[in-house]
């Protein structure tokens, strides 16, 4: 007998799992923080031409005011919430709780409820308050 | 023949990352934290949209707190995607050597570009840009 070990499988088991809620409202979870560290970047780069004055200022808004800048942002937007949301069910079920499968498929149905109603209200509010 | 080793021993080390109960820590500290951080940040955003260049910098000159927070959301959210693509990679890449290159990589690019917009939004808001 060997204690050397075996081949362990990788996380999550996509190929092996049934299409379910909760499933794939996790992986969207992981799929909109990969999405998110673009938005970091652009964060930075806010930062960046803001320090470097009006004239790099003025391109980088140039940009982000642009129709495909504001297809980003708005994905952008919703990547955010939705990874608000899920990542506080997360840290719920981190703790321990919340894993009863009708509470666990009510928090994605709310996940999913919540960054659709936050994405629209703040660009709704985006449109009245100017920043378009 | 028996095994000396405990259960523990046995499992220790055997994880995708091979270690990691800081890292995993890190990633719920940073993400607790985030989540007033994000809102003020999104509150930030919508005002910053509807102004200019001289009106971002009045943003961030005008009082401590906005430089503060947007200092603190950078370098917190830097800390945070770092620590998730690091699970991201250790997942899902098994070559030692691409793994090895990515992760640093990831590390790289979070404390570099963390630090160049640290640094940006320190100069504008110690009155280096006007």
């Amino acid at each position: 007998m060997t204690d050397a070990p075996r081949e362990r499988p990788l996380s999550p088991h996509t190929t092996i799992w049934r299409w379910h809620l909760t499933m794939a409202t996790s992986i969207l979870h992981r799929a909109s923080g990969c999405a998110l560290y673009g938005g970091g970047l652009i964060l930075a780069i806010w930062a960046m031409t803001l320090a470097a004055g009006p004239e790099a200022y003025g391109m980088f808004k140039a940009v982000m005011g642009s129709p495909l800048g504001k297809v980003v942002m708005f994905g952008m937007t919703l990547a955010t919430f939705y990874h608000l949301a899920k990542g506080i069910q997360h840290l719920i079920w981190d703790a321990g709780h919340g894993y009863n499968l009708k509470t666990a498929t009510m928090g994605a149905i709310a996940t999913i409820a919540f960054a659709i109603a936050a994405t629209l209200a703040v660009w709704i509010i985006a449109g009245m308050t100017g920043a378009l | 023949m028996a095994s000396y080793r405990t259960p523990l021993g046995r499992a220790r080390g055997l994880g995708a990352a091979k270690h990691g109960v800081g890292a995993w820590i890190a990633e719920r500290v940073t993400a607790v934290a985030l989540v007033p951080l994000v809102i003020w940040a999104v509150f930030a955003g919508l005002r910053l949209a509807a102004t200019d260049y001289y009106g971002a910098v009045e943003w961030l000159t005008s009082s401590a707190l906005n430089p503060v927070l947007m200092g603190l959301f950078v370098v917190v959210g830097f800390m945070h995607m770092h620590a998730g693509l690091r699970v991201v990679i250790e997942d899902y890449i098994e070559k030692h050597l691409t793994r090895a290159g990515l992760l640093l990589l990831n590390l790289f690019v979070c404390s570099l570009v963390g630090a160049l917009a640290v640094f940006s939004i320190l100069k504008v808001a110690l009155g280096g840009a006007y």
